[in-house]
């Protein structure tokens, strides 16, 4: 089968410092894939990369098998919720309809059928009643929903999330996880920059570990390994120092017995 | 109560009496100040106030060049020396911004006083021209336009730079209604619109070049400095009356229509530069979108204030 996304030695500077090193990579369609990885270590970069919206210094991308170009339509973008100016002067309904613009471009009216796959999108994230709000009345949560909706309306077979569970109330976030499951159960394929390492396990079915090279891919039971995770973070993250003061306990009880 | 709607008759008419200069400098004045409030929406929305003000001052040694070479005023040459050295400035600052750690403040900072100090030089050096001057860099000279060579349309004669301003505006208008979309979605979601295949940097630069030219006919009538404020006054007022962009858009517009008129009257009657009056008319405005606007207007607020408060008192009293 075709891979849902393809990236062979993926490579990015910034200011002439490599921040994206060799990305080798094939995610399968219909797995909800979560990148994980220290702060600083490309994940946004990955993504927005891989989406051409900001360039590479080498190595190549493709998506259902073809390169991004000509599949562009097949994919979603979610960026991070804070990437926008949230008094900017539109509605939640404006922002919804956005997502259909990708397939209707730049000139074409907005017709019937944008406003139902809009209306839709807002419906199924629970902000119809808000469609006529100015966008900045809204909590941190509802505007992560009315960008999710955003990206139900651009009607993609692949999407790119970026940090969508940064600042979301509880109930927003479990709001979120059911919504990418269902999308995943209709084949579609979703890779998200997650931080919580506590919840990945639980959300994922592919992990991404990411720090500048892509260290390990694969099932997540496969790949959330105590080794894996300390070769991607290093030191200095809680879990791994719990990790190191119970290898410390049972070197005491070992030099005990 | 006849007399007083004599005195107001009389006083309405009085900028529009004897020749048509009146009516030539209305006109001149709102065909700079629409197509400036509309574009000024966006960078005030882009976050890029400051770029209309850079490129307003960096036409000056474009427009000094071009009158070195072509020796007349009023040749289009101008426009184009001056639109060119308008989109170096745009070039400039995001050369500095994006190839040094230079932020981008700074970086319009260094590169508008320059070409605006070349400017200066420039004219203090070559030229002992009337028309180029201090007086003219700064406010501008717009009452100078019945100076110029006039076209005969519709049995009136128009004088040539309203005409080459009018038609910068109706394109420039014509440039936003057709480019709406991609303007409101890159300023809101560059990401976005990169991730359409669209490259944000191409409507940047197509904004900036639009921007220039408009910039470029205003020079003419409000100089250097007060570009700025036909740019960014009308935007600000109505951002502050609505959370719709395209009414924002039209408030903007509807702003630049009265403060044209209204600098007109002002201009009458204390014979001062039309330009600056009709910068200190969109203050006013601006103050009065501030105060009453209907979205976040002071005066609501301070009302809802009064009233929670005495309510509050109210309910203290009762228990």
């Amino acid at each position: 089968m075709i891979p849902a996304l393809e990236t062979h030695d993926l490579t990015v500077t910034y200011h002439k410092r490599p921040v994206l090193y060799g990305v080798d990579l094939a995610i399968p369609e219909g797995n909800l894939v979560g990148i994980i990885g220290p702060n600083g270590a490309g994940k946004s970069t990955f993504i927005k990369s891989v989406m051409g919206v900001i360039p590479t210094v080498g190595g190549w991308v493709k998506v259902f098998g073809k390169p991004l170009k000509e599949n562009i339509t097949r994919v979603g973008y979610v960026p991070q919720r804070g990437s926008v100016d949230w008094d900017f002067p539109v509605t939640v309904m404006d922002v919804a309809l956005q997502g259909t613009y990708g397939k209707l471009g730049m000139f074409r009216r907005v017709g019937k059928k944008e406003r139902m796959l809009a209306e839709e999108a807002l419906d199924k994230v629970g902000m119809l009643p808000y469609a006529k709000r100015q966008i900045g009345n809204l909590s941190g949560g509802q505007q992560q929903r009315v960008f999710l909706a955003r990206a139900i309306a651009q009607d993609s077979d692949l999407y790119f999330m970026d940090e969508p569970f940064v600042g979301v109330d509880a109930a927003t976030e479990s709001a979120i996880i059911s919504l990418l499951q269902d999308m995943r159960e209709n084949g579609k394929t979703v890779v998200v920059v997650h931080h919580d390492l506590q919840t990945a396990p639980e959300y994922f079915d592919m992990l991404m570990l990411l720090n500048m090279r892509l260290l390990a891919f694969g099932k997540t039971e496969d790949v959330f390994t105590k080794e894996l995770l300390q070769k991607t973070y290093g030191g200095g993250l809680t879990i791994l120092s719990e990790i190191a003061t119970a290898a410390a306990k049972e070197n005491v009880k070992a030099s005990h017995d | 109560m006849d007399t007083v709607l004599l005195q107001l008759d009389a006083f309405l008419s009085r900028p529009f009496q004897g020749d048509d200069s009146g009516l030539w400098y209305v006109l001149m004045a709102f065909s700079v100040a629409l197509p400036c409030s509309l574009l000024g929406c966006f960078l005030l929305l882009r976050r890029m106030a400051l770029v209309g003000d850079a490129i307003s001052h960096s036409v000056l040694p474009g427009i000094v060049i071009a009158y070195l070479i072509v020796k007349d005023l009023s040749s289009p040459w101008l426009l184009f020396g001056a639109g060119a050295t308008g989109m170096l400035v745009t070039v400039l600052i995001e050369m500095i911004h994006s190839k040094t750690r230079v932020k981008q403040d700074a970086a319009i900072g260094i590169s508008f006083t320059t070409l605006f100090a070349l400017g200066i030089l420039l004219v203090s050096l070559f030229t002992r021209n009337d028309h180029i001057d201090a007086d003219c860099i700064i406010s501008g000279e717009l009452t100078h336009i019945i100076y110029y060579e006039a076209l005969e349309l519709f049995g009136k004669e128009v004088p040539m730079p309203l005409i080459t301003s009018t038609i910068v505006a109706i394109g420039a208008i014509g440039a936003i209604i057709v480019f709406y979309r991609l303007l409101m979605l890159s300023s809101f979601d560059a990401g976005l619109t990169a991730s359409f295949g669209i490259n944000p940097k191409v409507v940047h630069y197509l904004l900036m070049a639009v921007l220039s030219l408009v910039v470029v006919t205003s020079f003419r009538a409000v100089g250097a400095i007060l570009v700025i404020a036909l740019l960014i006054i009308p935007a600000a007022s109505a951002y502050l009356c609505t959370h719709r962009l395209k009414t924002m858009l039209l408030l903007s517009g509807i702003h630049s229509a009265i403060s044209s008129l209204a600098a007109m009257y002002i201009y009458v009657n204390f014979e001062c530069s039309i330009a600056s009056a009709m910068v200190v008319a969109g203050l006013l405005l601006f103050i009065v979108a501030w105060l009453f606007g209907p979205v976040d207007g002071l005066v609501w607020k301070w009302k809802r204030r009064y009233f929670r408060s005495e309510s509050y008192d109210y309910g203290e009293v009762d228990h």
